[in-house]
């Protein structure tokens, strides 16, 4: 699997979700640079990561969708190839139109640091093949506006058409209907507000992030 | 030539922001405030002749998020 993770001024999880690719698929991932204009050749997998794009300026997400980067991202996911877009990744793929919906300030107003329980609802998917349909996992959460939010419509959408890949078992951030992770219609591209990269291994108290890249892994490759 | 925009949740969609600030001024004392909804107000300062389609297509492409935001373009000519 020849991945590529894009880097923005003020990325932050760009380290982890490199180390956690480099561990599942045994090769390093190409660090892309928003600036750039073109992915390398033959990427078959992107991942935009989680941190604070910008400072978080505008509205979060905001500036980063605009960036030179995101026309091939765009292209890419057009033709197929898997993105996922991890907690500031999440909002940078809403604010590009990639997926529905609006990540809004956490209803609780407060950052949310910790390890959440979610549930797979959906396990078909290229993302989440790796998991039991059901089954709970353990991945961190670190936001402070992960507050999902789309009309109702949209959301009658997502959940008929099985397009919502992870739910909090509880309340988190007030996000509608307790959504962590949405797919778009076309089922290659990801956005999820807990971080997967940062349950990889043993030491970082849950292993359960691990089977999302294997899934993925198995499909791609 | 200066133009404003303001940018405002939809109807509807839930404000924690303007919560806080409408329970921190009940806090305060001050009574009979009904509701609070905070929004942002962005001054542009643009060439003479920018027409008001090119404003509107700032704000569709990047200043307001129109999945949860309404805006509303104010223009001042002399300012």
């Amino acid at each position: 699997m020849k991945s590529a993770v894009i880097v923005f001024p003020g990325s932050n999880c760009d380290r982890d979700i490199a180390v956690a690719l480099e561990q599942v698929t045994g090769r390093k991932p190409a660090m892309v640079w928003h600036r750039d204009s073109a992915l390398p050749d033959g990427t078959d997998f992107i991942a935009l990561p989680g941190g604070f794009s910008y400072g978080d300026y505008l509205r979060s997400g905001a500036m980063a969708a605009r960036s030179p980067i995101m026309a091939a991202v765009r292209d890419a996911a057009g033709r197929g190839v898997p993105v996922i877009g991890i907690c500031n990744g999440f909002q940078v793929l809403t604010e590009a139109g990639l997926l529905p919906g609006a990540l809004m300030r956490n209803a609780g107003l407060s950052f949310v640091c910790r390890p959440v329980p979610l549930k797979v609802e959906n396990s078909q998917s290229l993302f989440t093949c790796g998991y039991e349909a059901g089954e709970t996992v353990l991945f961190p959460v670190a936001h402070h506006d992960g507050n999902y939010q789309a009309d109702e419509a949209t959301l009658d959408r997502l959940e008929d058409e099985g397009r919502v890949a992870f739910r909090y078992l509880d309340s988190v951030n007030g996000s509608a209907r307790q959504i962590a992770g949405i797919l778009n219609d076309t089922g290659n591209v990801l956005g999820l507000m807990p971080h997967p990269e940062r349950a990889v291994e043993a030491a970082h108290g849950a292993t359960d992030g691990r089977r999302l890249f294997e899934g993925l892994l198995e499909t791609v490759a | 030539m200066k133009a404003r925009v303001f940018v405002t949740l939809k109807p509807g969609v839930l404000d924690p922001q303007g919560k806080a600030i409408h329970h921190a001024l009940e806090g305060l004392g001050f009574a009979g405030v009904n509701d609070v909804r905070a929004g942002k107000l962005i001054e542009l300062d643009l060439a003479d002749g920018t027409s008001d389609g090119a404003i509107e297509e700032m704000c569709r492409k990047l200043l307001a998020n129109t999945v949860i935001e309404n805006f509303r373009i104010e223009r001042l000519e002399d300012a």
